[in-house]
């Protein structure tokens, strides 16, 4: 009896197509322990903020969101997301902050026809050939801040710069982005090891070069110890530092404090941006955590209050994936970075701000937006990408 | 051109120093009592985490740094009489994987307490921009570390080599129950060498805080090149563990500052762009190599 009350409770679920369903589950997988668990954190925190605010529904339906953490390793990342999409079967995923692992994830949740909201990772892949309709960036396209360094260093007319990466696939990206912008004289080119601690010998070489700008991209770790390094070798007083705003946002200010001081970064988003949208979110999030929201937070925020939409455009039928789709491209939210819309490839155009480190009233060291970099930027890959 | 290269052998000194203050008490802890403490790199990490938050708490380095370290050496001291004295007499594989577990539950205790996000330390005012000599620039703090580095190379040495408890630590080492017939009591002098081991690791935790992020997961990257520096100089010496981080401090100094200049002098831009910062990275690790072809036991042995 029971057995064929489950039977027909199946053939039932299998034919009625595109109802509405009863529940939303988001699978979050992101890096939450390990050096790299910093982004993975703010994430979590930034959409978990969002959950909140809506009382724990997406679009007027109850959500679940189930979280996990990939330990910065894809295996795990896919071990992950595959019991999310099998098990769990999942209405959206999100949350993955290093591309490496992006890539690894990808083509499981895409075949699977499940949406990826990605709040962190924009490998150019997924904006180029290989784009997909399942695939959707919150964020940024990677090479988007570093173009926006690139902009201002040109436009600001440094003539001698010397840039700094590790020396693997996102620096070289780094490079090939700023320089797609910054057209001047490249005086040297450093590339360091991936987790280098000491920056000394490269600062004595820099000190020999004597650039008036360095435009620097090392993630996490790497661009605290060279911050650090870079103003106790005395080296701020005549070369301008760079950096994406990655390398210099709340965390890392947080943990290398007044030596920032004057240090320009490039961002899609800042805390101090003026729109009732942002206040709300940096008020409820310093209330909710205690410490200021990164851009991490900002985007693990809006990758939220987009399923939101989503969800509520198509009066919670998330099983018709073509309405879905249209739902998530039309972007039926409003982004804590103000407006802006979705590209054919599903990465952002949007501006891009200059951001410098400098002392709030309250003394606090932090960014202030100092002006526009680029209005209404598209990524450099979307001319490569057909999507189906 | 004198500017730089003496720049640059400064930076090597200073670097090497720095792995000294890390690998002195690993080679010990390895060499001595013959228990292998991959947990080395979480006292560095836990000790730069105290030194960090009691610098907050006092508003000054040189107390923060004070009461770090003793706080370091307590938790070693915890550490030796509940789980370290059980190891000493089980097999390496053993202690590998207690050590192991030690990494993972410090790392999330120091992301429970602190948060997963870097923390604040930095050198006190005075130390915080570069000293001038002429034209000649350099960073005061790393100064500081030099000179911090010399001193605790020197009093190891004094207290190894001339003390009578240095005397009983090598005995103990050589000979464990000849030493206790002797009326010695090793157990406790374990302890101590463990404790000194601790805080020397803490220690260095608190001095390259301010160069370094203060971090969950910083001890593992520096865990790796102290056991590099510990295998060129042979486990268990100290004059080899000061001998392996000048070599090692050195050497990657150098070739991060040569190599890449070098091959560009020698190769395509393009070719020498790939290869020199990868050459320069396993410079290091195929300088290990080839020192133990020709001597297996390291430069120093402690036990010839």
């Amino acid at each position: 009896m029971s057995l064929r009350l489950t039977a027909l409770a199946a053939a039932l679920m299998l034919a009625g197509s595109a109802h509405a369903a009863d529940q939303i589950k988001v699978g979050l997988v992101s890096t939450l322990s390990g050096p790299g668990a910093g982004l993975g954190v703010d994430i979590r925190d930034g959409f978990n903020l969002a959950m909140k605010q809506l009382n724990g529904k997406l679009g007027g339906l109850p959500a679940e969101v189930l979280i996990a953490d990939d330990q910065q390793s894809p295996d795990i990342a896919k071990q992950a997301a595959d019991r999310f999409l099998k098990k769990d079967k999942v209405d959206f995923m999100t949350g993955i902050v290093f591309s490496n692992i992006m890539l690894a994830v990808g083509p499981s949740v895409f075949e699977n026809k499940t949406f990826y909201i990605s709040a962190n990772a924009g490998p150019s892949q997924y904006a180029g050939e290989q784009c997909n309709p399942f695939f959707f960036n919150v964020a940024w396209q990677n090479d988007n801040l570093h173009e926006a360094v690139g902009k201002i260093v040109q436009d600001k007319g440094y003539k001698n710069v010397v840039i700094v990466t590790p020396n693997y696939p996102g620096g070289k990206d780094a490079v090939s982005g700023f320089k797609r912008y910054y057209k001047g004289k490249v005086a040297d080119e450093v590339y360091t090891k991936l987790g280098q601690l000491d920056y000394a010998a490269e600062l004595a070489q820099i000190r020999a070069t004597k650039p008036d700008a360095l435009f620097f991209f090392l993630p996490g770790g790497m661009g605290i110890n060279f911050v650090k390094q870079f103003v106790s070798a005395g080296l701020s007083r005549d070369t301008q530092l760079f950096a994406p705003g990655f390398s210099a946002d709340e965390d890392v200010i947080k943990a290398v404090g007044g030596s920032m001081l004057g240090m320009f970064n490039s961002s899609h988003w800042a805390h101090d941006m003026d729109n009732a949208e942002n206040k709300r979110f940096v008020a409820d999030f310093q209330k909710e955590y205690n410490r200021l929201p990164s851009l991490y937070a900002s985007q693990g925020y809006d990758a939220a209050l987009m399923m939101d939409g989503a969800v509520r455009d198509v009066k919670g039928k998330v099983d018709d994936k073509a309405a879905l789709q249209k739902a998530l491209e039309a972007k039926r939210f409003k982004s804590v970075r103000g407006d802006f819309k979705f590209n054919t490839n599903h990465y952002p155009v949007q501006n891009y701000y200059l951001r410098a480190i400098g002392k709030d009233a309250n003394g606090r060291v932090t960014n202030k937006t100092m002006g526009t970099i680029f209005t209404n930027h598209a990524d450099a890959y979307v001319a490569s990408c057909k999507m189906k | 051109m004198t500017q730089l290269f003496l720049e640059q052998a400064l930076n090597g000194l200073q670097f090497g120093l720095m792995l000294f203050l890390l690998a002195a008490g690993l080679t010990l802890v390895f060499g001595i009592m013959d228990c292998i403490n991959l947990a080395h790199g979480s006292l560095y990490m836990v000790g730069a985490y105290f030194v960090a938050a009691a610098t907050q708490a006092a508003d000054s380095f040189w107390i923060g740094l004070g009461a770090g370290v003793a706080g370091a050496a307590v938790l070693g001291l915890l550490l030796e009489l509940s789980l370290f004295r059980q190891l000493y007499k089980r097999d390496h594989l053993s202690q590998v994987l207690a050590t192991f577990a030690l990494i993972l539950i410090a790392n999330e205790a120091v992301r429970v307490i602190w948060g997963a996000q870097p923390v604040m330390l930095n050198p006190p005012d005075a130390l915080a921009g570069p000293v001038e000599i002429g034209d000649f620039f350099y960073p005061a703090y790393r100064l500081v570390i030099i000179a911090f580095g010399l001193a605790v190379a020197g009093l190891l040495y004094l207290l190894v080599a001339k003390s009578r408890v240095g005397m009983w630590v090598r005995a103990g080492a050589s000979n464990r129950e000849m030493t206790e017939a002797l009326g010695i009591n090793v157990r406790a002098l374990f302890t101590a060498v463990f404790v000194f081991g601790t805080a020397l690791c803490a220690l260095a935790g608190g001095l390259l805080g301010p160069l370094l992020a203060v971090q969950v997961g910083m001890g593992e990257s520096v865990l790796i090149l102290a056991f590099v520096v510990i295998i060129i100089g042979g486990i268990g010496s100290i004059r080899g563990a000061l001998v392996g981080s000048l070599i090692v401090g050195s050497v990657d100094t150098l070739g991060r500052a040569l190599l890449p200049t070098l091959l560009r002098a020698l190769l395509p831009a393009d070719a020498a762009s790939t290869l020199g910062p990868a050459l320069a990275s396993i410079l290091i690790y195929l300088l290990m190599a080839g020192i133990l072809f020709f001597k297996p036991q390291g430069l120093f042995p402690a036990r010839a």
